[in-house]
């Protein structure tokens, strides 16, 4: 037999970036708990429409934990309790029958809400624009095997690529600081020889934007390594104040 | 009747691609400035097609649904991409990766487009390595390869299971690049709604403001269409939720051939479904293939008993296991094409031996692998997928065998296209997997991110400059023209009737009554009866939708409900041709499989003398019938013949 859970939920509902938001009660009776989350909130979401009411606006895309558009505020956890997954991941399993689950947005300075749990992360793009790329153009480049790179350093580089972009470490860092997610690209292209060239210009130009969109200061506290869904290490924040130092050292 | 013409270059296939960017016309650099190029998605093909115009010094617009441009669906591509490098010197050429495509492709490609993929492919590798993407390397510091189906080759490069998440991520910084430069201006949360057709050729498009529910005109000398594929018809599938078909269906209705429709991909390795609130299928890569192998019990009573919860999979002794894949095609064994694995995998769980609780499951199983290199290797291998498995099912793989069970994937079919990429609209160009043109009827692995990138990168950039080079005295166009206010009219028009409608369904459950008759009448084996009760289906789905459907809120806000009422409206209509172009084509070839029209053992027969055509649908209007065109396949080549992998 399917195991299934009652549950009630605390959610946050606010019409628009500018309207007060407000939380609001659910409760939801034979949830299966090999649902995921979002499956969880679908259920909720046609009971809605079939009152005739206004379903919970989320941002959700790929459903497994690639694309980073998923988000959710989850009893105090971005992408909730589980280890190492995104909301979308995130199974019924995970939550005790009769519990209160509280679902929030992300809350921080660099990503306003746009509608209930949906909030508008346009920064970090505008951080990648800032400096986050090779500058190559298409065609004219040398053969991929021209430049041999080391397996360590290349896998190193694949473990900070790995960064989906979903904001986790802003909402769990209490100064709302992107670090994570500017270290994690910083890094990235810093280890590869394609990327090493510009790697301090890169640095200075992408926390100067990162600083410049509201996000905060990094003190260390280590909470965005602990709720980032794919594990990016904090050891990429120390090569970027390497890169960034450097930057500094030649102004 | 209208001729189909394809503009393939002359001279031998190996030339022809050197002979068009030879002959054809460019466009000066001052020129370019003056002309916008409208692109309509960030995936692969999107994005890279949007970075590389606008790297030329294009004006480029760039649209996506998501809120950012990273987001594409591309990004969920798991294992690999091909280029015929033959870094691995076992035997790989163009000419080989071409030909495995053809016959993957069940010979119903074109071949000089399918030969332009295969010798663009090498350049996609330099590229990504020149990004900074961060491939799979051997100790020696040389890029690594792996296999995949329908290939005797190890020409599959990759970035651990997340491939496409890497060179999306490349294509991505290429644009964020142009975006800073501001020679491509992103709309993100954007959605197209129609495009805007003057003195025959596109011009523009209208898109809806998700944020604010608003519709908004843009102008362009060309549109590129980059939209992706229309799988979510079924409901259930692989893609991503907001996969849609819409922007294709909206050419279609403007006068865009929409070619072969019903050849769809069912992919053989996705996690089976679990239940009635699913709103996705999660595929398990097929670089599984290289490792895991694929069985059932050899006795029914042992799959009963599986399927009962009485017997585990590790309980069945090594010689009561049906390796049915190795024991039916013992040359390519667990590495056939999918449309070969995923019909092998429903005929034994008709036949009684699947597993699972709905016995709708098959097992595959690494302990051989595990045993041989140990769990660290196959863990650097597969990590991450073990991983999402783990957090789905809820068991472990390196534990106990995979169940997986075939799911909708890929849509081989979409809009026609001519060598150039332009559709049979001018000016309006279709890209990666939004256009129909290299896979034939069946893609092989790892060579759709290989088409996504080859399009935007490497062959849209030259064909777009010999249409565009006649365009350089159309000075831009106001959006206030007729021909904008009338679309924008018509748009209109059709989400004040979604809205009206406030009926009693929400859009999803309407969506899954459609998902479950494509799947049923329209999936892995078809037949005339069940094509024919699919399209007396869809017709009442259609009428469901359109009387009953309910959508809360308004249409001028921020309103999920009506973004998916729209694309759903388009499936329905999309389901309809699907079914109708299976209906028409009465042979098997590929993914397309008529059980009327196979051999002896099983495999799927085409008819080359009365079907090696392209099916090109042509709108005829609302409510009517559409017209098939031709275009045929001619074969200098490659000789055809039935496909083998035993
Ligand atoms: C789970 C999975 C794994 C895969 N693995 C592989 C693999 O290993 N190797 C391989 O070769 N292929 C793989 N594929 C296939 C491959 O990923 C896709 O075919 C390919 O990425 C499609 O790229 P695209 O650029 O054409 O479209 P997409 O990536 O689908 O992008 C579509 C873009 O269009 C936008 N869009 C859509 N409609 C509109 C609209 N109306 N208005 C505005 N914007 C719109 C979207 O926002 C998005 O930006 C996989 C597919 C799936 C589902
Ligand atoms: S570093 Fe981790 S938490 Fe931050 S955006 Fe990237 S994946 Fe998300
Ligand atoms: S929906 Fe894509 S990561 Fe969650």
């Amino acid at each position: 037999m399917e195991k299934t859970i009652h549950i009630t939920l605390k959610i946050w509902r606010q019409k628009g970036p500018q309207a007060k938001g407000a939380f609001e009660t659910y409760q939801l009776n034979d949830i299966s708990i090999d649902s995921s989350f979002l499956e969880m909130l679908d259920i909720l979401n046609e009971r809605l429409i079939s009152e005739k009411k206004e379903p919970i606006v989320f941002d959700h895309d790929c459903r497994e934990g690639i694309c980073g558009m998923c988000s959710l505020y989850i009893n105090g956890h971005p992408h909730g309790p589980d280890e190492d997954v995104t909301t979308c991941q995130l199974h019924m399993r995970k939550f005790k029958d009769g519990e209160t689950i509280i679902v929030e947005p992300w809350r921080s300075r660099g990503f306003p809400v746009i509608k209930d749990l949906m909030v508008d992360r346009s920064a970090f793009d505008k951080i990648i624009q800032a400096g986050g790329f090779i500058s190559v153009t298409t065609g004219g480049v040398p053969d991929a095997n021209a430049i041999p790179i080391s397996k360590e350093k290349a896998d190193e580089a694949m473990d900070a690529a790995s960064c989906i972009g979903c904001g986790a470490c802003v909402a769990a860092c209490k100064n709302g600081s992107a670090m994570l997610f500017v270290a994690a690209k910083v890094s990235q292209l810093a280890l590869l020889p394609q990327g090493k060239m510009e790697a301090s210009s890169r640095a200075k130009a992408m926390v100067a934007k990162m600083d410049e969109l509201g996000f905060g200061n990094c003190t260390n506290t280590g909470a965005c390594e602990s709720e980032c869904p794919k594990n990016v290490s904090i050891s990429h924040i120390a090569r970027l104040n390497r890169e960034f130092l450097k930057a500094k050292f030649k102004d | 009747m209208t001729q189909i013409n394809s503009k393939i270059p002359q001279g031998p296939l190996a030339q022809k691609w050197s002979n068009y960017k030879a002959s054809q016309k460019l466009v000066n650099p001052a020129n370019k400035r003056r002309l916008d190029i409208i692109v309509v998605g960030t995936g692969l093909a999107g994005a890279s097609a949007a970075a590389s115009l606008g790297e030329l010094g294009f004006n480029v617009l760039n649209f996506c649904i998501q809120d950012s441009p990273r987001r594409a669906h591309s990004i969920a591509a798991q294992g690999g991409i091909n280029a015929a490098k033959n870094y691995p010197n076992d035997g790989d050429s163009v000419f080989r990766l071409f030909y495995d495509t053809i016959k993957g492709g069940d010979y119903r490609a074109r071949e000089a487009n399918v030969y332009r993929l295969a010798e663009v492919s090498n350049s996609i590798i330099d590229q990504c390595v020149a990004q900074g993407v961060p491939f799979a390397r051997e100790y020696g510091g040389l890029l690594d390869n792996r296999s995949f189906g329908g290939a005797q080759v190890s020409r599959t490069f990759y970035a651990k299971g997340q491939t496409g998440q890497q060179l999306l991520l490349g294509a991505y910084s290429a644009l964020s690049r142009q975006i800073s430069k501001g020679s491509v201006k992103l709309h993100t949360r954007y959605e197209m709604m129609d495009i805007v057709v003057i003195d025959g050729k596109a011009r523009g498009i209208i898109a809806r403001n998700l944020r604010t529910g608003r519709l908004e005109r843009f102008f362009g000398h060309a549109v590129v269409i980059a939209t992706g594929g229309y799988g979510n018809t079924f409901f259930l599938s692989t893609n991503a939720m907001g996969s849609n078909g819409s922007a294709a269906m909206q050419c279609f209705r403007k006068g865009a051939y929409f070619a072969n429709p019903c050849y769809a991909q069912i992919h053989p390795t996705c996690i089976p479904v679990h239940g009635e609130f699913q709103s996705k299928l999660t595929l398990m890569s097929e670089s599984l293939r290289n490792d895991g192998r694929i069985w059932v019990p050899k006795k029914k009573e042992d799959a009963e008993a599986i399927r009962a919860g009485k017997m585990k999979p590790n309980q069945i002794p090594e010689d009561e296991r049906d390796y049915y894949l190795e024991r039916r095609y013992p040359t390519f064994g667990n590495l056939v094409p999918r449309d070969v694995a995923s019909r092998a995998a429903k005929e034994r769980c008709d036949a009684g031996y699947g597993v699972g609780a709905t016995g709708l499951a098959v097992y595959l199983d690494f302990s051989e692998v595990i045993n041989r290199l140990g769990r660290d290797v196959v863990e650097a291998r597969y990590g991450n997928l073990f991983q999402m498995y783990n957090k789905i099912v809820d068991e472990d793989p390196y534990e106990t065998p995979m169940m997986i069970y075939p799911a909708m994937h890929y849509t081989m079919g979409g809009i026609w296209v001519d060598y150039e990429c332009m559709t049979s609209i001018e000016g309006l160009f279709a890209i990666g997997e939004a256009n129909f043109s290299d896979h034939g009827a069946n893609r092989l692995g790892a060579s759709a991110l290989m088409q996504g990138l080859a399009d935007g990168y490497f062959v849209l950039p030259y064909t777009i400059q010999n249409y565009l080079a006649d365009e350089i005295r159309t000075p831009r166009m106001s959006t206030e023209l007729a021909e904008f206010a009338e679309t924008e009219g018509a748009v209109q028009s059709r989400i004040q009737k979604i809205m009206a409608v406030k009926g009693n369904r929400s859009v999803d459950s309407i969506h899954k009554q459609l998902g479950l008759i494509m799947w049923d009448f329209v999936g892995m084996s078809r037949t005339k009866e069940s094509l024919q009760k699919a399209l007396d289906a869809i017709i009442q789905v259609k009428h469901e939708f359109w009387t009953n459907v309910f959508i809360p809120g308004e249409s001028e806000d921020l309103n999920v409900e009506l973004e998916k009422a729209l694309r759903v409206s388009d499936f329905i209509e999309i389901g309809e041709l699907m079914a109708r172009d299976a209906l028409h084509r009465e042979e098997s070839c590929g993914g397309h499989f008529r059980l009327e029209y196979q051999t002896g053992d099983g495999e799927a027969l085409r008819d080359d003398e009365n079907f090696s055509y392209v099916a090109c649908w042509k709108y005829e209007g609302d409510g009517k019938e559409p017209s098939l065109l031709k275009e045929p396949l001619i074969y200098e080549s490659v000789h055809m013949q039935q496909r083998n992998y035993k």
